[in-house]
């Protein structure tokens, strides 16, 4: 009996929270359809629902509608998440199977740039990317996701192949296949659950990776999703509506990649078992 | 390896080098460096009132945030790492916040929250409180961003669920037969075994706070009264509104000091209070 009261304090306590945590973004859903007069209501649905919210903040811009900057922002995540996934895969390689000079220092220096404070680069990067005419697109955003996809990704992947057991380098050795056949074949395919991890990572964070976007592209016609609510935020009369609804949209790659691939991660708890 | 090395050397090796020398200069991207020896740091350190100012607020924010965020998150570990029914659904509902990050979204999300006319105030309003211009007002707007910052304790928490995960439970039922409560064994046993997991957030929090950017760019844009002018944000617009290159990286390289000296400070104090398996059960 003890231990069902205590489930179902639980269960109360849980969804209370998990209410609360939430009750901001139902209330961010039903203000997107208000009109500004009843923003400021803790309401959710609106008396009469504006759809036209969605219609005129999509269309806002008079050179663009959100579909340019929708099309921008995936475009740049293409070459992000497939620099991401396929240089981090490499390099994690190299950190987890193969012997050479400094590993352990290499390593350690890694790890050492994921405390590194972003401001201390940032200055001379633009400098570089100013100086190499690349400001104002994509490459100063893209590019570095082709050097590894970041510090925190590497660490993960190597992790990961740690866990891999060396027989089967060593099986695949003695059918002859070569330093790059072994990645190719035994180590990539295994990888798979955790590579789907650093792209879905490498998808949210780079979508929200405002800082990036403010500081490299100026003209509209490039603008991100980011960039282009900050227009709305931007004006003297903020559409608040509007700027709720695209806002909302803007999260929804995200959330959807997210929900697609938690049946990855499982996978991957499950491809784990393989050690046993 | 190599890529990574290339981007080290390139985008991370380099810049940082650069930076260290730029920061004795004087350079608007226009012309070239002037080398301007301490000039900088004289400044900083003598008389930039925004200097000092931003470095508080960043201080504040940093102490409040980080054990705000990292008692949460615990707390609420320990509840989703229950074996009950429908427990996904929690997890994603609690993680959601979290999920869409420090998008701008959000930041517009918050501003219209926390507005003189916002829902918030409403509320408060009903149980009798008068509300206040939380993000106009100079004593409450740090702390709204703080609050923010709290809501979205996703990751820390996912990482001291994977901790929890990992406490073996033949402790706890020893622990029982010797008659412990269950705050004893929290404190003994749960607290022990999660200090690794918990200096690892505790690190990575701070290294975190010190940079937060996005929300009082958009949010707040630093005021009212610079009461929430980030270090970032300061570095921000000393860089690319004033383009005064040479004084931003001496404020990067005063950023990367105080982190550095912080982890260190931080590695040294773990040797107290953090427990690793492997040391053979030593908790001191």
């Amino acid at each position: 009996m003890n231990t069902m009261r205590s489930k179902l304090t639980s269960h109360l306590y849980l969804s209370l929270f998990s209410f609360l945590m939430l009750y901001p973004v139902i209330w961010w859903a039903g203000a997107s359809l208000k009109k500004t007069e009843e923003l400021s209501l803790p309401t959710i649905w609106p008396k009469v629902p504006m759809w036209s919210n969605y219609v005129d903040g999509w269309n806002f811009s008079s050179e663009y509608t959100f579909a340019h900057f929708f099309g921008n922002t995936l475009l740049m995540e293409l070459g992000n998440v497939l620099g991401g996934v396929v240089t981090a895969a490499i390099v994690a390689y190299g950190f987890g199977r193969l012997n050479f000079k400094l590993r352990g220092f290499w390593f350690s220096i890694l790890l050492l740039t994921m405390m590194l404070p972003g401001q201390v680069t940032v200055v001379p990067q633009y400098i570089m990317f100013n100086k190499l005419g690349f400001v104002d697109s994509y490459v100063p955003l893209v590019l570095p996701h082709f050097f590894g996809g970041g510090a925190f990704f590497i660490f993960l992947l190597v992790q990961f192949i740690r866990g891999i057991p060396r027989d089967l380098d060593e099986a695949a050795t003695i059918d002859g296949a070569s330093v790059y056949g072994i990645f190719l074949r035994v180590i990539l395919p295994l990888l798979k659950p955790a590579l789907v991890t650093v792209a879905i990572f490498t998808f949210i964070w780079s979508w929200d990776d405002f800082f990036a976007q403010v500081l490299y592209l100026s003209s509209i016609d490039k603008f991100t999703v980011g960039l282009a609510l900050r227009m709305f935020i931007d004006q003297f009369d903020i559409q608040w509506g509007q700027l709720l609804a695209m806002s909302l949209l803007s999260i929804f790659p995200s959330v959807l990649i997210f929900f697609f691939a938690q049946k990855h991660f499982v996978e991957g708890i499950a491809t784990t078992g393989l050690k046993g | 390896m190599s890529p990574w090395l290339i981007g080290f050397l390139l985008l991370t090796l380099w810049p940082i080098a650069q930076s260290f020398y730029l920061s004795f200069t004087d350079y608007s991207l226009l012309e070239d460096p002037v080398w301007t020896g301490m000039d900088n740091y004289n400044k900083i350190f003598t008389s930039d009132a925004t200097f000092t100012k931003s470095l508080g607020v960043t201080f504040m924010f940093v102490l409040f945030s980080v054990p705000l965020k990292l008692f949460f998150s615990l707390m609420v570990a320990l509840a989703l790492n229950k074996n009950i029914r429908g427990m996904n659904i929690y997890r994603t509902a609690i993680y959601f916040p979290s999920l869409i990050g420090g998008s701008i979204a959000v930041a517009a999300l918050w501003r219209n929250m926390f507005g003189i006319d916002g829902y918030i105030n409403q509320v408060l309003a009903w149980v009798g409180i008068e509300g206040v211009g939380w993000i106009s007002n100079p004593d409450t707007s740090l702390g709204t961003l703080i609050l923010l910052n709290t809501w979205q304790f996703g990751s820390t928490m996912v990482i001291f669920l994977a901790g929890l995960k990992q406490v073996p439970q033949e402790l706890y039922e020893s622990a029982s037969v010797d008659g412990a409560g269950k705050f004893r064994k929290f404190i003994s046993i749960t607290l022990p075994m999660l200090s690794p997991v918990m200096f690892f957030n505790l690190v990575l929090g701070i290294i975190g706070s010190f940079q937060t950017f996005t929300s009082a760019f958009i949010i707040t844009k630093g005021g009212p009264i610079n009461s929430t002018y980030m270090y970032a944000l300061f570095l921000y617009e000393k860089a690319f509104k004033h383009y005064q290159m040479g004084y931003a990286s001496a404020l990067a390289w005063i950023l990367l000091t105080i982190v550095a000296l912080l982890t260190i400070l931080n590695f040294a104090a773990s040797r107290y209070w953090v427990f690793y398996e492997s040391d053979g059960g030593k908790t001191k």
